[in-house]
């Protein structure tokens, strides 16, 4: 069974972001990046199923600019056995990501693509189900279990109110959410290893995509300050201020 | 605070480090503190991972990479709010045997050390009457067939407890029968899971921080002949040629501490309101807290001088002494200004800046102090007479 996973360079959940005076975005200027962690638990599901006889071969895909490679290097450090970047600059929303990755499923023939559910950046939680659609693929999407069987795979799925068990017939999409798996580090051998593994570049025109955005974001906003709070006497009076003042009850 | 050099140097190797210490927060290294405990499971996780292997060439089973790559990996767990001090050495201390060791002894022990089965990582040089003055030691090897036996002590080898083997510096020939005080000296590699009981006695002392150290007694202590490493009576220079990388190492671990100071110290002071707003907005907080992180790049660069001319192969005595000497004063400083920051919360163990603050204050004094620095600067470099 041949795995692809996408992988997305995004900024590093530790780092307060800020917004650009000017609103168009969020400041990514010396701003330390790494793998979406979504990714990091798709990668680290395909090398499970690898290390247990049932995926052959892990190829890790990036879309975005020059430095995504270290992205995809992380992955092959982890554990996945080559990678393919596109190359694009600027922008790239989800149904332009999706066609890309419909191209590179056309080239590969996977039996899986296992992805994040939503990368933390932009948090859209659109490319799986999209990327579904394209192929007419079955989609397993917040799996926190994927059992691969004879020609399928069982996957449990994080829903409201519980868990559901649904059985895909491959090949298919399955999007990762975070209790699936703890991912691991990387070893330093395998870092060096990494170093070695095939990457391969391509670009959105060589896979017949146009990638021109076709949403305007119209303003970006930190969220409020948090106002000063208050001390409360009593219960009674925390009851009052939350009736009359917040009125959530 | 990403400098665009620190991401470019070794940044899968950073990233990778970052993300193993992030199993060993705070709390961890808290805990080892008020026990007095060695972090074996820290240490086994870089073990694991081949970290401390990373200078080990490559047909040794290592990852041959350059000494630049370590000072990565320890500023890195430095930075994380950890400290390396519990294993650096054994990344350093096989240079000399890989330097001076024969084609032999280099087969049968390296590959074991870089797997981690065997953990080379006691240094047995300062004792309690000569300190400073190596060449004036008083530990005597002598000659007796096939074995070497050892009488004197040693101080201050750390992680001795954690170790399997030992490279030790004693005297060969008697000082009044060698040209220079320095000459008579030779190393020895000491198995000290036979030697534990047989003339080797170790006597943990307790620290300011969480240090395994210890008091080492030699007394009778047979050691095979074979051990020796390189030639006999030319140890006190093997022992040198290593230092420059323990040197740039110490000085990298010192660049992590002051990132993590001064990292800790802002977010504390944009966060931190009395007077009604925070208190990073006025500038007796904040100046010193820039003036500490003005002070790290500048240590930083003379690390990173002293890093590339080592692995150039050009003589760097002085650059990695000076890197050694700016890295410990700005981690230092930057520590002093983190826990005045914090007022009363930096002596709070809850916010690990005061342990912090304790380890990092050890390398002004280990492995040199600051005075001898200066003075090899003055002798050496500036042509001054001869001071110590
Ligand atoms: C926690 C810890 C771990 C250590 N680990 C090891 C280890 O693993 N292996 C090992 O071999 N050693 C180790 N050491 C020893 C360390 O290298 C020595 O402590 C250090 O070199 C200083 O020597 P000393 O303590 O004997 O001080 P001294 O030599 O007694 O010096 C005391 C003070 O006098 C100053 N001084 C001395 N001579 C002069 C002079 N001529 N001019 C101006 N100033 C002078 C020094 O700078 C210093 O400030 C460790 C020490 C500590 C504290
Ligand atoms: C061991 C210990 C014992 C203590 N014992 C007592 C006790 O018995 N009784 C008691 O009441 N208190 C006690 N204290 C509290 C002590 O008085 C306070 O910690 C101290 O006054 C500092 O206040 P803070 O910790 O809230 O720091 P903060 O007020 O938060 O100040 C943090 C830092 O910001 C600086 N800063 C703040 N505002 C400004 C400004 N406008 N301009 C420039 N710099 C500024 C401060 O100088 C400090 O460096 C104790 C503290 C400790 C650590």
């Amino acid at each position: 069974m041949k795995i692809l996973v996408p992988v997305k360079r995004v900024v590093d959940y530790n780092v307060k972001i800020r917004v650009k005076p000017d609103g168009s975005g969020v400041d990514l200027a010396n701003v330390k990046m790494s793998m979406n962690p979504f990714d990091e638990i798709a990668v680290e599901e395909a090398i499970r199923l690898k290390e247990k006889g049932k995926a052959t071969e892990i190829v890790a895909v990036s879309i975005g600019p020059q430095q995504a490679q270290e992205t995809i290097r992380t992955a092959l450090a982890m554990g996945a056995d080559r990678g393919i970047l596109v190359k694009t600059d600027g922008v790239v929303e989800p149904l332009a990501v999706a066609k890309m990755l419909k191209a590179i499923v056309a080239n590969e023939s996977p039996d899986l693509v296992i992805m994040g559910k939503q990368a933390i950046d932009d948090d859209c939680n659109q490319t799986g189900q999209m990327l579904a659609a394209l192929l007419g693929w079955a989609q397993g999407t917040f799996a926190s279990k994927v059992e691969p069987g004879e020609g399928t795979v069982d996957v449990t799925r994080e829903v409201d109110g519980g868990l559901q068990t649904v059985s895909l017939k491959l090949p298919a999409i399955v999007t990762t959410d975070l209790r699936l798996n703890e991912p691991r580090y990387a070893s330093l051998p395998n870092i060096m290893k990494a170093k070695k593994k095939p990457l391969e570049e391509t670009s959105p025109e060589a896979l017949g995509v146009d990638v021109a955005p076709r949403l305007t974001v119209v303003s970006t906003a930190e969220p409020p300050k948090r106002q000063a709070g208050v001390k409360v006497g009593s219960v009674e009076e925390l009851v009052q201020k939350l009736k009359n003042e917040a009125g959530v009850l | 605070m990403e400098s665009h050099d620190a991401q470019a140097d070794h940044a899968a190797i950073r990233e990778a480090v970052q993300k193993l210490c992030a199993g060993f927060p705070g709390p961890y290294w808290r805990a080892l503190d008020r026990e007095d405990r060695y972090p074996a499971e820290f240490v086994a996780a870089l073990t694991d991972a081949g970290y401390l292997a990373a200078l080990v060439p490559e047909e040794y089973g290592g990852a041959g990479l350059p000494l630049s790559a370590a000072a990565a990996i320890l500023e890195e767990i430095h930075r994380s709010g950890g400290n390396g001090a519990a294993c650096h050495a054994q990344m350093y201390v096989m240079g000399t045997l890989l330097r001076h060791g024969s084609a032999a002894q280099k087969a049968r022990w390296l590959p074991e050390i870089a797997a981690g089965r065997l953990r080379l990582q006691a240094f047995g040089v300062t004792e309690p009457t000569s300190g400073t003055d190596t060449g004036a030691l008083r530990t005597v090897a002598r000659r007796d067939g096939d074995v070497f036996v050892v009488d004197g002590q040693k101080i201050w080898t750390s992680r001795a407890e954690h170790s399997d083997l030992m490279i030790l510096l004693a005297r060969t020939t008697p000082r009044d029968a060698c040209a220079k005080r320095t000459d008579g000296l030779s190393v020895l590699l000491v198995d000290m899971r036979e030697a534990l009981g047989r003339g080797l006695t170790l006597r943990p002392i307790r620290t300011m921080m969480n240090h395994a150290t210890t008091e080492v007694f030699l007394d009778g202590l047979r050691v095979p002949a074979e051990n020796l490493i390189g030639e006999e009576g030319r140890g006190f220079r093997y022992v040198l040629t290593g230092m420059n990388a323990e040197r740039i190492l110490i000085a990298a671990e010192c660049i992590g501490d002051a990132k993590w100071f001064v990292e800790t110290a802002s977010a504390y002071a944009r966060e931190r309101v009395v007077f009604g707003r925070p208190i990073g907005q006025n500038q007796g907080v904040q100046f010193p807290i820039a003036q500490a992180y003005a002070r790290m790049r500048a240590a930083e660069l003379m690390v990173r001088e002293a890093a590339r001319l080592y692995e150039s192969g050009a003589p760097c005595g002085a650059e990695a002494n000076m890197a050694k000497m700016l890295a410990a004063e700005a981690s230092f400083e930057a520590a002093n200004v983190c826990l005045q920051t914090h007022g009363g919360f930096g002596f709070a163990e809850e916010y690990d800046v005061e342990r912090k603050f304790r380890e990092t204050r050890l390398y002004q004094v280990a492995p040199i102090s600051t005075n001898l620095i200066l003075a090899h600067l003055a002798e050496h470099v500036l042509g001054l007479p001869r001071s110590y």
